[in-house]
């Protein structure tokens, strides 16, 4: 049962890698961290401030386009195609076959961030000359937002197993948004009384509580991460995922092919 | 042992915006299929063929009734080791190679890892397509597509196989070595079921068909039985460019396509006709006794009709 | 069992489990101290660059500012911090997205002022706010009480103040003691009752809570101090009758000065001291009084 879903994650990343657009958005955002060193040299002593800001903030939002794209192209697309005919029909269980998608699905996007993440601590070296301890919280910024991109390729998941690419897409990119204004979301929920509170409470529950896991700008200015968020944070986008995956599961199992 | 056991199968959907207008695909299907024959299912389009595929694959899920394959229900995970699959129109995964996409298959279907690779080239070979294992899906004809999709339904060593439309695309060629595939699987105790439209595939391939229609089964019945009622007529064929007096005489209609003549006449007249071209020295191609065909028969099933199913099983 | 309906069972409690736990967790991550968050939502104090950038939807980003900033006093104040430099740039840019929301010159007007632990301390500023809100909102009525009130708490001027009243007075939906406190900033600006409808009134016309709470601080206050007032009035015309101070207030009462023995709004009993002055049990729970502070908050209190 477990290679099964092994072999899914591998073909799904496989599947990502030998899709163009992947390269276009990498080269893309690695050209971003080169203009953060070049914007930086506009104003002395803010250097690193912009680079990180300017790569960090690159990475996250150029790794959930990707995400969003490969996840729709891997996910959605191939569930309205008829591709998953011959694959189902063998003795794959459907919810093996959903983990195995996440799986290579995030691998795809940890692999991704990880050259990314090249780029801006190679962008980093060359304005500062060498590493310190304060650069440790650039890895838990970047730590943090692999977390944001596990709980997007979740919700990818789960919007494709119902749902056609483009309104995967469109739902999917609308709940991140959403996500990161989430803190606000909980104020105005706060504020509001009676049954519209409610309501605004309950959403702001279901939507991913993104605000926590944004630190680009403290790592910016070499602020520690206090142990405690790091684990929070990752319990945190464990159970999320966990949610919108068996969501994506019992949708699954139950639809009727066309 | 009974390979294909069809319960009442039944599938309806709900179309339309607010899903209220029931759209019946399959009505109660009931079938038996046994192991080691091969069947065909037969019908126009849209009759109910991949419909039932689907269901018996678990694409889909059916309105009520179920379906038993080697004695499991047909939806128990053990039973996909053991069948084969191969859809109208597949697709595959363009990005991948012949080879990448069966070893894939492979995995999935729990070939042990040390045989999947002589497993995937002998498959290659076998559906001839050996010399492209290495090329992208992307870059494939539709006819080598196909081939990959014989390769893959059969690759795991299935005791049944499903196809549906497998002669698809397929020019003469192509056909004729699916023709020989089944009857190889066949010889090897397989159980093939297999729709298609193409009546003379199913008249030279199969044990039993099935006749389906707006989702009812319309008939069942042997080849064999169906087709041996032969009218009493016969067949002849002989070269000449046109037909000899002595024959129009007889009232006897004659077709006539360039060199070659061809009339059907009583089984009484055969000898009278033979003498008639032995006395201008006509040369005689052939002379075949006329047999009922498969045609007819699923022809007379389509017909709208009032009363129940005709079975003659 | 159908292999379906186990991946049902279990995809459901994975689901309903992570669900709840996820909940709980977001919690746990909200307690946890995470102050430079304030710091971020400022990021960009320009409005204008907000307003560009809101595509808009300047009421939407303007609520969020508004909720921003209620939130960034409610911690800030819980806390008792002697921070609150970040309550006028939010009100600021509050204002500048959507000036025609009144609740931020409301609290700009409450809490601007006062100094720290109770506000930030900028009383030039809040008048600044107040006066740009009448400017965007002739017709509010609240607008000029909140600066008639501004005027007598903050600068005692009560001149005016009454103008700001009487302004306020005749606009539609005025309270009925708009006119009174008009008339009363003229003659009897001093006394205990006209502040006791000052602040009666800013309870009663606010639905913010920060709001209601601070009037009712003030209100106890006001009783105390006017309790501290009448207690010492007494004592001293005991003085005058028998020549000295009463030894405690038990002597006061049998005297026939005072019915039981008096207590503060918070039910603690007043104390009376050996140099016939009254104090307060807690002063700690009693914010805002000018009267009845023990001698070493009383100089403390003298300077603000």
């Amino acid at each position: 049962m477990n290679s099964r879903i092994a072999f899914v994650a591998f073909n799904t990343f496989r599947e990502a890698v030998r899709d163009r657009v992947l390269y276009n958005l990498i080269a893309f955002a690695l050209l971003l961290s080169a203009a953060a060193i070049l914007v930086g040299q506009i104003s002395i002593d803010v250097e690193r401030l912009v680079v990180l800001n300017l790569g960090l903030t690159a990475v996250s939002l150029f790794g959930v386009v990707i995400a969003i794209f490969i996840g729709i192209g891997l996910v959605s697309k191939e569930i309205d195609k008829k591709t998953l005919y011959t694959v189902l029909s063998r003795p794959l269980r459907r919810w093996e076959f959903v983990v195995g998608k996440f799986f290579g699905l995030t691998g795809t996007l940890v692999v991704n961030t990880i050259f990314m993440a090249i780029g801006v601590f190679l962008a980093l070296l060359y304005v500062e000359r060498h590493f310190d301890r304060a650069d440790w919280s650039v890895v838990a910024a970047l730590y943090f937002i692999v977390l944001e991109f596990l709980i997007v390729c979740a919700l990818a998941l789960f919007f494709s197993s119902f749902s056609t690419p483009i309104m995967s897409a469109v739902f999917t990119f609308a709940l991140f948004v959403i996500g990161t204004l989430a803190d606000d979301l909980r104020g105005l929920a706060h504020n509001t009384t009676g049954i519209g509170g409610v309501l605004m409470t309950a959403a702001a529950y279901l939507v991913p509580n993104l605000s926590a896991f944004n630190i680009v700008n403290q790592a910016a200015h070499g602020d520690a991460v206090a142990g405690r968020l790091i684990l929070y944070n990752t319990v945190y986008a464990l159970l999320y995922s966990a949610v919108a995956i068996s969501g994506a599961v019992l949708i699954f199992e139950r639809r009727n092919l066309k | 042992m009974v390979a294909i056991e069809i319960l009442d199968l039944e599938k309806t959907y709900r179309v339309g915006f607010w899903h209220r207008r029931p759209k019946l695909a399959l009505r109660p299907l009931r079938l038996t299929i046994d192991e080691g024959h091969v069947f065909g299912f037969l019908g126009p389009n849209g009759a109910g063929k991949t419909t039932t595929l689907k269901l018996l694959m678990g694409l889909a899920k059916p309105t009520a009734g179920s379906a038993r394959i080697l004695g499991m229900d047909s939806n128990d995970p053990r039973v996909r080791a053991q069948i084969g699959f191969l859809p109208e129109q597949p697709y595959f995964y363009d990005h991948l190679t012949a080879r990448e996409l069966l070893t894939y298959y492979a995995q999935l279907s729990g070939v042990p890892a040390s045989e999947r690779r002589s497993r995937v080239t002998a498959m290659l070979e076998r559906v001839g397509i050996a010399s492209s294992a290495n090329v992208q899906l992307r870059k494939f004809s539709k006819g080598m597509l196909q081939r990959v999709g014989l390769a893959q339904a059969i690759l795991h060593d299935p005791r049944v196989v499903f196809l549906d439309e497998p002669m698809s695309g397929l020019d003469p060629m192509g056909r004729r070595e699916v023709r020989e595939l089944i009857q190889q699987l066949r010889s090897e105790g397989k159980t093939v079921f297999f729709s298609t439209h193409i009546l003379s595939d199913a008249e030279a391939l199969c044990d039993r068909v099935a006749v389906i229609h707006q989702g009812e089964l319309r008939g069942i019945g042997s080849v064999a039985e169906l087709t041996q009622h032969s009218h009493g007529k016969v067949e002849i064929i002989f070269c000449a460019n046109a037909a000899p007096a002595a024959l129009t005489n007889l009232g006897i209609e004659a077709r006539i396509s360039g060199e070659m003549v061809n009339v059907v006449v009583l089984q009484e007249q055969q000898d009278t006709v033979l003498d008639i071209l032995r006395r201008e020295q006509i040369r005689l191609i052939s002379l075949t006794p006329v047999r009922s065909s498969l045609e007819e028969y699923y022809v007379e099933k389509l017909q709208p009709k009032e009363s129940s199913m005709g079975a003659t099983a | 069992m159908n292999p379906s309906r186990k991946v049902n069972l279990v995809g459901s409690a994975v689901l309903l489990t992570a669900a709840a736990a996820s909940v709980f967790t977001l919690n746990t991550i909200d307690r946890f101290n995470r102050q430079p968050e304030a710091q971020q939502t400022l990021y960009i104090r320009s409005a204008k660059a907000l307003r560009r950038m809101s595509l808009g939807y300047t009421g939407l980003l303007a609520d969020i500012y508004w909720t921003r900033a209620v939130q960034y006093f409610g911690d800030q104040h819980s806390q008792q911090s002697h921070d609150f430099h970040l309550l006028l740039p939010l009100l600021q840019v509050t204002t500048e997205l959507d000036p025609r929301l009144l609740p931020p010159y409301q609290l700009g007007a409450n809490f601007l002022s006062p100094k720290p632990p109770n506000g930030a301390g900028l009383p030039d500023d809040a008048l600044k706010l107040l006066q740009y809100g009448i400017q965007q909102n002739p017709g509010q009525w609240r607008l000029y009480y909140d600066l008639g009130f501004f005027y007598f708490t903050e600068f005692k001027d009560y001149a005016k103040a009454a103008d700001a009243f009487s302004a306020g007075a005749q606009l539609p939906g005025a309270h009925e003691y708009m006119h009174v406190l008009a008339a009363r900033m003229a003659q009897h600006a001093g006394e205990f009752d006209t502040a006791r409808m000052l602040w009666y009134t800013a309870y009663q016309s606010s639905n913010q809570p920060d709001i209601k709470h601070n009037a009712t601080q003030h209100l106890i206050a006001l009783q105390v101090d006017e309790d501290v007032t009448h207690l010492e009035e007494l004592v001293e015309k005991y003085r005058q009758q028998t020549g000295r101070v009463p030894a405690s207030m038990g002597e006061l009462q049998r005297a026939g000065y005072i019915r039981g023995i008096p207590r503060d709004p918070n039910g603690k009993p007043y104390k009376l001291m050996s140099d016939g002055s009254i104090e307060v049990e807690d002063p700690e729970m009693l914010f805002y009084i000018t009267k009845g502070l023990p001698k070493d908050l009383q100089k403390a209190a003298s300077q603000q």
